[in-house]
Formats: C-alpha cells, sequence, structure tokens
C-alpha cells in the first residue's frame, strides 16, 4: 500500500488524508476511492472502534487503517492520525469525515496554502465564496456565538468556527499529537492554534448535508456541545502546555 | 455511654475494619484506602469522646454537637468523590493513550506482515 502510494507520488510534500470514521460501512469505500483516484496521497482511516465493515471497507478501497480498540471519540481518534503522521514523517495532513460531508475535488484548495507556507493551518469554509448552505436557527446561533468567541479570545476572524474540513503542517500535527481535545475539537483548536502563535487562513469549500440527517442533534445534545465547548475553550486559555 | 454514641462508635469501628480488611485482601490499593481510613479514624475519635466533639462544635457555633458528626462525614464523602473523578479522568487519559499505540503498533505489525 505504502509502495504504490510512492509510485505515483508527483510532489515533493509527503501529505496524509486523515478520515476518522464510526459506523460507514457504507460512505467510506467510495470516499476513500475517490481520494485515492484523484489525488497522490496517502489516506488513514482511523476506526474509532465501530463494530461494522468499517475497516475492511477502507482497507479495500486503498487506505490505511488504524484500529482503535475503543470507542475515544473524534478528537482521540484524529489524535491517532496526528501521532500517524508524526511518526511516519508526513509534512502536511488534512482532515475529512467519513460521511461525504466534504468534497474531495476541494482538497487541494485547502491544502495549497499550507504547502506553500502561507498558513500553519488552512480551515474550509462553508460560508465563503458565495457557497450556498442553509442551516436551521439554533444552527446559525451557535455559529455565530463561536465566530464571537474565537475573536475575542484569539483575534481569528473565522466565518466556520465548526469546520472539520482542514489542512495542517508538520508543527501543527507535532503539537495536536501531544494536545488535542477528545471530543468536539474544532472550536477548540483555534485556542490551541492561538497559543501556537500558529497563522491560520480560511478558504472556501462545499459542505454537504448528511444524506441520513443523523447529525440533526437534539437540543440537549447542542446544549451540552455548547457548554463543553465554551468550557474547554476558556480551561485551554489558561492551561500550561509542555 | 448514650444510644447515639453506641451507634456512631460501633458504625465508624465497622467502616475501619472494613476498609482494613479490603486493603488486606488486595481488593483495595492502599492510596485509595487513606482518605477513607482518615474519615474514619476522626469519626471513632469524635463518637468516643464527646467532649471533644462538643468543644470543635462550639467552637465554630454548632448547637447540637452530633450534627458536626454529618457535617465532617459529608465533607469527607465530598473529597473522597471528587478523589474519584481525578482518578476516572487519569483512568481515561492512560486508556486513551493505550487504545492510540495499540492502533498504531496494530497497523505496524500488518504492514510488516504484508
Amino acid at each position: 500500500m505504502q509502495g504504490q502510494a510512492g509510485e505515483n507520488k508527483r510532489e515533493t510534500h509527503r501529505v496524509l488524508i486523515a478520515i476518522p470514521a464510526y459506523g460507514e460501512e457504507k460512505s467510506i469505500g467510495a470516499i476513500v476511492a475517490k481520494v485515492r483516484q484523484r489525488l497522490p496521497y496517502d489516506v488513514v482511516v482511523v476506526n474509532d472502534g465501530s463494530p461494522d465493515g468499517t475497516s475492511s471497507a477502507a482497507r479495500n478501497a486503498g487506505a490505511i487503517t488504524l484500529d482503535l480498540p475503543c470507542n475515544l471519540g473524534i478528537g482521540g481518534a484524529l489524535q491517532t492520525a496526528y501521532q500517524f503522521a508524526r511518526d511516519r514523517g508526513y509534512d502536511a495532513l488534512v482532515r475529512i469525515d467519513a460521511d461525504g460531508q466534504h468534497e474531495v475535488d476541494d482538497i487541494p484548495g485547502v491544502l495549497d496554502p499550507v504547502l506553500r507556507g502561507q498558513a500553519d493551518a488552512a480551515i474550509g469554509s462553508r460560508f465563503l465564496g458565495g457557497n450556498e448552505y442553509r442551516a436551521s436557527i439554533p444552527r446559525i446561533f451557535g455559529i455565530r456565538f463561536f465566530r464571537w468567541l474565537v475573536r475575542s479570545n484569539t483575534g481569528y476572524r473565522v466565518t466556520d468556527p465548526t469546520s472539520g474540513f482542514f489542512a495542517i503542517n508538520r508543527r501543527m500535527i507535532e503539537f495536536y499529537s501531544r494536545h488535542y481535545p477528545s471530543d468536539y475539537p474544532e472550536v477548540d483548536a483555534y485556542i490551541l492554534m492561538h497559543r501556537l502563535r500558529a497563522t491560520t487562513v480560511e478558504v472556501p469549500v462545499r459542505m454537504y448535508e448528511r444524506a441520513e440527517g443523523k447529525s440533526s442533534i437534539s437540543m440537549s445534545r447542542a446544549l451540552y456541545y455548547m457548554v463543553k465547548v465554551t468550557l474547554s475553550f476558556l480551561i485551554n486559555r489558561i492551561r500550561r502546555f509542555a | 455511654m448514650t444510644r447515639i454514641t453506641i451507634l456512631s462508635v460501633s458504625a465508624s469501628a465497622i467502616l475501619l475494619l472494613y476498609i482494613l480488611e479490603m486493603v488486606r485482601r488486595r481488593k483495595l490499593r492502599e492510596e485509595y484506602s487513606i482518605l477513607w481510613l482518615a474519615g474514619g479514624v476522626i469519626m471513632l475519635l469524635f463518637s468516643l469522646k464527646r467532649n471533644w466533639l462538643e468543644w470543635v462544635s462550639n467552637a465554630v457555633g454548632i448547637y447540637y454537637p452530633p450534627s458536626f458528626l454529618f457535617l465532617i462525614g459529608m465533607l469527607f464523602i465530598l473529597l473522597i468523590l471528587i478523589h474519584f473523578s481525578i482518578t476516572i479522568s487519569r483512568l481515561y487519559q492512560m486508556n486513551k493513550k493505550m487504545a492510540q499505540d495499540l492502533a498504531l503498533l496494530k497497523q505496524e505489525k500488518e504492514e510488516k506482515s504484508e
């Protein structure tokens, strides 16, 4: 698998596409295959302890798979991919979702500022570039709240603070390998980047709603999300990092 | 001895003996028994020495001395629960680290056997 990736490698940069997955055996194969077909990069799928065929579907489509023995949450799964990228000497890492929410063809656009050394992290935003994205009223409220939280605490002016579509360079990979939130990591990441004095840039991307509509989280879950993220965000502001 | 004295003395004595027995049988680590033993000893002392209890209660302005015992008991339980939360968080961190290392090692092993 590694040999294959080496053969069709055209660029000097080694890039890893990381996809955390839980119970995505139906969609994961197509996404991995699409990335492998369009881009000269290695794909790693972190199976977050799902009991279904997620792992074998990913492997059959040409991904490297990391199987967690138990469910760690999306941040814990992603951190495993960062550790893998760190150990294997990748220069950059792009995270996309396993449910088809992110457009594979947008990966080069997100990756570009990082590979050219313009930013430590590039984050895909669904609100830039005139892309149409319809969101429910509570979600818009949440996004506005997090925009304000991020801007008032870090100075980063972001349009899409909860975006899970991003690229990071070697420096961020190494830091995240050691420090990364276990769940709901996206907003929290801005504090970590701020603490590192990392440079960030937003890039317009397309985002699709989940087909099954599983992501329409309930009101109590959404409230828990807001409280948990705000708390860990503020604590990370005053926390020590070794 | 009043009935309340007999009751609280025997309750704290049973607690102490039970904790010691659990430690002896290695069902409870010494590290975690310390808080329980300290709580038990203090309860036992105050149950036996009623005048100590009265003195301390007066000093902090509690008019019914046995309710000071309840206060001590509650504070100990609170302390022990916080201790548990910290321990669980530490266990989670260890568990996460092990799961991640295991996944990385498994992948490395598969790669070598290919």
